[in-house]
């Protein structure tokens, strides 16, 4: 009887997945727009998570006669090299370089030799410089290296989105999959607060507490946070008010399914799609809002690198063209690919839209 | 009474154009029409019928759909292939009326009946809004609306399902066509409304000599109403002839099998010593109306009103009634499913006092199978997830072998492959879909099964073999069947005992044999009359 069940379990990057979910990957890779974009976004994003290999003011290796030294995992005084100073040693002054090589040493330097704080010397002209053989993209008005902050600008800020998504559409999802499904009283009151809830000046409040308390990367997420959980709260009701109608959730109670049962395996996964529909708009409207909050400075703190305090220079030095245009072009980059991706994750996930097999 | 036929269509084929794929939906038909004569086109879902309609008045999604180069749709010696906007609208409507199969969805939900049928007059004869309502009220008075100077006011949300279709074909007779496309109208509505719109088209098409084009699947109707009958399948005609030639001496294999579709054979007799699985006794249900501000209730709607009943294992007691009867709210309130006074005994225990976590056990010994196969199968969930859901509850320690075991016998047993539990319910046909509703309940080998109008949306030829299918599963399981359908002939190959209801009570309770051969009832007549017959009888006791 069993004779047609050799059905062998499909596997995604060595993971058995369900024919299903095996189905959605194939439709979102012939989606070549948004296969290509998760593609650039997931090489630019693991490249920023290692920022530190790519843009530092360290060395990545010295080997010298006094074997191997590790700059970027370790900090050495310039006595270890031979000179004066108990300090730690400036690997960018050419007396040290000079030392090292003394001792028939080499560098492995990462391909830009600055940090997101580096206040460089070796620009031409007086910042903010034009872009040079040293700086690919030129340096801010505070001497930083322009390529060096976009790419430490650009985890934060991918960072920051990720996890205010998430937060965000658990706590949306949830609450308002509660109110569809359950209506009556309980959606009522929830609805009444959430409307005055995002009835009040966002920008403002967020203005205020952040004179009240130091703005950091965890204070604004929170803040943030806030405000962008209602987001997805009306897009999951809605579908779950619609759903918990239908007679498959007849079905699954008639089977004596309990309701978070049915929830979780009937209603959410339709309001899902809905949901995920929105995420990249929720993701890329994350980045919006620290960008904003930063251009205005009321951000993150001076130092940090931003994209939107690069912005924010890039208006204050107009002549500079290079600090607003690569401004521009990472934050469009960035919005574009999330907007891609979104698209193609909908559509994967769109059971009516049939793939062409 | 045919003359010359004034509607010649010549090799029509309708090609839909989606991205890269093209689908033929009518390769290739040809066929004519005079004045006064009825040509009924019959075939089941998907065989192209109601497109060919549509495009007789060109109101297909051009360019997606297309015309093969030697289609012809000739009206009155005019070439409506091609034709220009303008004299197609001329035509709609004025020359060609169309009644479409439901007429909830037809009607505009937010005018008044008036100003829709007052819409069509003002815009083909330029009448003034005066002239218009006396002739709208002449029409209301043609179409048999009783006192159509209230229903005239009315919205269409307002109206009972025949008198909606009946606003419809008023509106579509309101220029006096000459051709009237009816595309399935009686398909959604109950069958004595059924039978009174059938002798109401069939005197309006005589009256005013229009030519009728009648679109049905279902062959009884098409029988009683029909000249000539053209059967459609996959875009083609595989027969044409006249009435008496189809239905007498049919040819073609194809229409040999419409016509013996119907759902056929003896329904399961019980053992009668067989073991009583459910029993109730003056079951209510009772909706509270609030009032709209204070909440408070001001009365009740009593969809379920003293009803008592006794199923037998491998018994089937069927419940007739017309929509609105009752009829799901009981099956619901069997189930505990809405809430229901009255005491219900289930294999021997009294479960009326069970609240739903006390209810769960005994979930996998009552199931439920619903009308409609596209809303009763949640659409992100693969096939064989929603059959295994039940198992997964109620026999949480079966390994997934064996639960994967569990469910390919419960695909085989409703005759589909066992494959398709990968696949998800929108790529079914609706019988398919009906299957897997049935596999679902059946994979947890209830005691008690609930069918709530499993067949009415199915095509004839489907529902036969669910039928079947049904009492063939009843056999081997001994399950007891409560089957709910305004169907009669269905209800008649499956039902052993039969509850008639109207308004949340009983008309009629008793054997299927007395209650088809011997009704008492005038109510229950009249049902008998307008689902086997197509007749209007008793007509005092129905509604309209």
């Amino acid at each position: 009887m069993m004779s047609t069940d050799k059905q062998i379990k499909p596997k995604l990057f060595g993971l058995t997945v369900s024919p299903p979910t095996q189905r959605r990957w194939m439709k979102f890779r012939q989606n070549r727009r948004a296969f290509y974009s998760l593609w650039v976004f997931l090489i630019l994003f693991v490249l920023s998570l290692f920022s530190e290999l790519v843009a530092n003011e360290r060395p990545l290796l010295i080997k010298s006669d006094d074997g191997f030294f590790f700059p970027i995992m370790k900090s050495y005084s310039e006595e270890s090299f031979g000179g004066d100073f108990p300090t730690e040693a400036d690997y960018k002054d050419p007396y040290v370089q000079e030392l090292i090589e003394e001792r028939n040493g080499w560098f492995i330097w990462p391909p830009i030799r600055y940090n997101y704080t580096t206040i460089s010397n070796d620009m031409e002209g007086e910042a903010p410089a034009a872009p040079s053989r040293h700086h690919w993209l030129g340096t801010d008005d505070q001497a930083r290296d322009v390529l060096a902050r976009i790419l430490y600008g650009f985890r934060i800020s991918v960072l920051f989105a990720l996890i205010l998504t998430v937060l965000s559409s658990v706590v949306g999802i949830v609450s308002g999959a509660m109110q569809g499904y359950f209506g009556g009283l309980l959606d009522m009151i929830a609805q009444r607060v959430i409307e005055i809830w995002t009835s009040m000046p966002q920008i403002y409040l967020l203005i205020i507490l952040s004179s009240v308390i130091v703005p950091g990367f965890w204070t604004l997420l929170l803040l943030l946070f806030f405000f962008s959980w209602v987001a997805l709260v009306s897009v999951v009701r809605a579908e779950c008010l619609r759903v918990r109608n239908m007679d498959y959730v007849k079905a699954a109670k008639a089977l004596g399914l309990s309701n978070l049962a049915i929830i979780r395996r009937h209603v959410l996964p339709n309001a899902l799609v809905a949901a995920i529909t929105f995420l990249p708009f929720i993701m890329a409207s994350s980045v919006t809002a620290l960008t904003a909050l930063d251009f205005l400075g009321f951000g993150l703190p001076p130092s940090a690198p931003s994209l939107g305090e690069l912005l924010q220079q890039g208006n204050n030095n107009r002549h500079a063209l290079w600090l607003g245009l690569s401004g521009f072009v990472i934050i469009g980059l960035l919005l574009s690919l999330l907007v891609f991706i979104g698209e193609g994750v909908r559509d994967a996930f769109d059971p009516r839209k049939a793939a062409v097999e | 009474m045919t003359g010359k036929p004034f509607l010649t269509v010549t090799d029509l084929s309708i090609d839909f154009t989606v991205g890269s794929r093209v689908t033929n939906a009518v390769k290739g038909i040809s066929f004519d029409l005079s004045r006064g004569e009825t040509l009924a086109i019959v075939g089941e879902s998907g065989s192209g019928k109601s497109v060919s309609a549509l495009s007789l008045m060109q109101l297909l999604p051009y360019p997606t759909a297309s015309h093969g180069p030697k289609s012809s749709i000739s009206f009155k010696g005019e070439e409506l292939i091609g034709a220009i906007d303008r004299r197609l609208r001329e035509i709609r409507g004025n020359e060609i009326g169309m009644i479409f199969q439901e007429p909830q969805s037809s009607l505009n939900p937010l005018h008044r009946v008036s100003k829709q049928i007052n819409e069509v007059l003002i815009v083909h004869k330029g009448l003034t809004q005066a002239a218009a309502n006396r002739r709208t009220l002449e029409l209301m008075n043609l179409v048999g609306i009783r006192d159509p100077e209230q229903k005239l006011n009315s919205f269409p949300h307002e109206l009972s399902g025949g008198q909606r279709q009946r606003v419809m074909i008023a509106m579509a007779l309101a220029n006096e066509p000459e051709l009237l496309i009816a595309d399935e109208p009686t398909t959604a509505l109950d069958v004595t409304i059924q039978a009174q719109i059938l002798e109401l088209i069939q005197d309006l098409q005589k009256r005013l000599n229009m030519g009728m084009i009648f679109i049905s699947h279902d062959l009884g109707v098409v029988r009683h109403i029909a000249d000539r009958v053209i059967v459609m399948k996959d875009g083609e005609v595989v027969e044409e002839g006249t009435n008496q030639q189809i239905f007498e001496n049919p040819k073609h294999p194809y229409t040999i099998e419409l016509i013996n579709a119907d759902p056929s054979g003896e329904p399961n007799k019980p053992d009668p010593n067989a073991p009583v699985i459910v029993e109730t006794e003056d079951l209510k249900v009772h909706f509270p109306i609030r009032s709209s501000f204070l909440r408070r209730t001001i009365g009740y709607v009593k969809a379920v009103d003293g009803i008592s009943l006794q199923i037998k294992a491998g018994q089937t007691v069927g419940v007739v009634g017309e929509s609105g009867s009752g009829k799901t709210t009981l099956g619901l309130g069997l189930l505990k499913l809405v809430k229901s006074q009255g005491p219900i005994v289930f294999m021997g225990k009294a479960i009326d006092g069970l609240n739903s976590k006390e209810l769960r056990p005994y979930r996998a010994e009552m199931q439920l199978v619903f009308q409609d196969p596209f809303g009763s199968l949640s659409p992100r969930l693969t096939v064989g997830e929603i059959i295994g859901e039940g198992l997964e509850l109620h026999q949480p320690n079966l390994s997934e072998e064996e639960r994967e075991d569990r469910i390919v016998r419960a695909l085989e047993e409703v005759d589909l492959d066992p494959e398709f539990r990968h696949r998800f319910p929108h790529e079914f046909s609706g019988g398919q879909r009906q299957r897997v509703s049935v596999a679902r309940a059946m994979v947890l080998e209830p005691a008690f099964l609930v069918l709530d109008e499993p067949t009415s949306a199915l095509d004839r030829s489907v529902q036969s073999q669910l039928v079947d299918l049904l009492r063939d599963l009843q056999n081997r399981r001994q399950t007891a069947f409560l089957f709910i359908s305004h169907d009669l002939r269905t209800v008649r190959a499956l039902a052993d005992e039969i509850i008639v209801m109207r308004q949340g009570k009983v008309v009629e309770q008793g054997s299927a044999d007395q209650i088809f051969d011997a009704p008492e009832e005038a109510y229950t007549q009249s049902l008998i009359a307008a689902a086997f017959d197509l007749v209007v009888k008793n007509k005092e006791v129905i509604a309209d």
